[in-house]
């Protein structure tokens, strides 16, 4: 899959002719709203969603009170979709989710070879080299070389597990907790968990504690 | 089906690159693209796992050099005509023919609940698994040219069945027929030397999910 040119388009592509896709996309639209399949105000409703509403920060939330409460870390483990779900964070790729704890010997990397399955309500939806053919391709021969070429160099002694979702179970890493964090609160520790540490391919790091 | 869609171990595809502060939507078309999906879908004419086959049968070359939401729009094109929602014709003109239709286009109030559903896949039906945790398993050498979850890179490999996740519909069958055929859903666990030879590490792993109708009893 060719990579996106990010400068060549922006949302005032429409201001221009239109081309390729998005020429078609257009149509197919007009088309839809035509027959009376979609309603253009339920596709604003379905963006807004996924632009403004439901992301990685939802997923933040959810390690940050693993981190900070033991009693909802091991509900998390054991039943990941219920204790997600006393956020109100559910729903569509998300109704069946496994949370895969990282630990000192322990690396897990989530992928989805076959096509871009992705824990939605925790994650919002994936980003471009998530669903790219270099990822797709070599998170499962070569994840060590993929996590060393995004910054993280594995040691030798410690376990990498793979995890690719075939099927309709949606895998979020509980990454390690920083050292440097103690004491912090719930909003504190979210703050510093990124997107890319919850699909597994990044560790955390806090360089002076945050006062 | 064997088709380009099944990246997994493949080489030559270059490094991951990684866009720093990456929009959610990179141009208008492809939101649009994205939330047609959902909204057509909605009105239940197909399900996930044909939505995927339907992606899936772009030819190889055409998939490979496209971006993700060409796939979408490729997919979503065929189901529409498939399922008659729209035909050939008005794809090619871009006008309806007909303007009745049965179904009524989803509003935007009922977007929200429709995104927070609580199951899918998962079943409440009553069906025996075949295999216990811990179990050696291998998974069955297929070639179909329908849909398949297993992908090439596990087929005829040794496994160990690590979870049992209860009872799924099956999507093999699911993306074909349309049916559910309730069966056990695991996490099979393959060493990485089993799947990929003595140069992988000795201590790494791949976890792939599989249904009862992918496995045998090593």
């Amino acid at each position: 899959m060719s990579n996106h040119d990010h400068a060549a388009e922006d949302d005032h592509e429409h201001d221009r002719p239109l081309s390729g896709p998005a020429l078609r996309v257009k149509a197919l639209e007009s088309l839809l709203t035509e027959k009376g399949l979609v309603d253009p105000k339920a596709l604003d409703a379905l963006i807004d969603t996924y632009e403004t509403k439901v992301g990685p920060r939802n997923g933040a939330r959810v390690v940050a009170r693993a981190w900070a409460d033991p009693a909802y870390k091991e509900r998390l483990l054991a039943d990941a979709s219920a204790a997600i779900a006393e956020f109100g964070f559910f729903g569509r790729q998300g109704e069946d989710m496994v949370v895969l704890e990282n630990t000192p010997v322990l690396r897990n990397v989530v992928v989805c070879t076959l096509c871009s399955c992705y824990p939605w309500p925790v994650l919002g939806l994936p980003p471009v080299w998530y669903k790219s053919a270099p990822y797709r391709a070599r998170a499962v021969i070569d994840p060590r070389g993929v996590l060393k070429e995004l910054g993280t160099e594995v040691p030798d002694d410690v376990e990498v597990r793979v995890w690719d979702s075939t099927a309709e179970l949606r895998y979020l890493v509980l990454p390690a907790r920083p050292a440097g964090t103690e004491g912090w609160s719930e909003e504190q520790l979210a703050a510093i968990v990124t997107r890319d540490a919850m699909i597994g391919v990044a560790e955390l790091t806090v360089s002076a504690p945050e006062q | 089906m064997n088709g380009a869609h099944d990246l997994g171990g493949m080489h030559g595809f270059g490094p991951v690159e990684v866009e720093e502060d990456e929009p959610v939507f990179h141009s208008l078309w492809e939101k649009r693209m994205f939330a047609l999906t959902l909204a057509s879908g909605f009105h239940g004419k197909w399900n996930i796992d044909m939505s995927r086959y339907a992606r899936e049968q772009m030819p190889p070359a055409e998939y490979l050099a496209t971006t993700y939401y060409e796939h979408w729009l490729f997919g979503l094109q065929k189901l529409l005509v498939e399922q008659e929602l729209v035909t050939a014709k008005e794809l090619q003109t871009g006008h309806a023919e007909a303007k009745e239709s049965a179904v009524r286009a989803v509003p935007a109030s009922e977007v929200d609940a429709l995104l927070r559903k609580r199951r899918a896949a998962r079943l409440d039906e009553n069906v025996p698994p075949r295999f216990r945790a811990g179990e050696q398993v291998v998974a069955r050498n297929i070639n179909p040219t329908g849909h398949t979850r297993l992908p090439r890179y596990a087929r005829d490999r040794r496994g160990v069945i690590e979870r049992d996740h209860g009872v799924f519909i099956f999507a093999d069958t699911h993306a074909m027929s349309r049916d559910k055929k309730p069966q056990h859903c695991y996490s099979v666990r393959f060493t990485a030397r089993e799947l990929w030879g003595t140069d992988a590490s000795a201590r790494d792993s791949v976890f792939v999910d599989l249904w009862d109708d992918h496995l045998d009893r090593a």
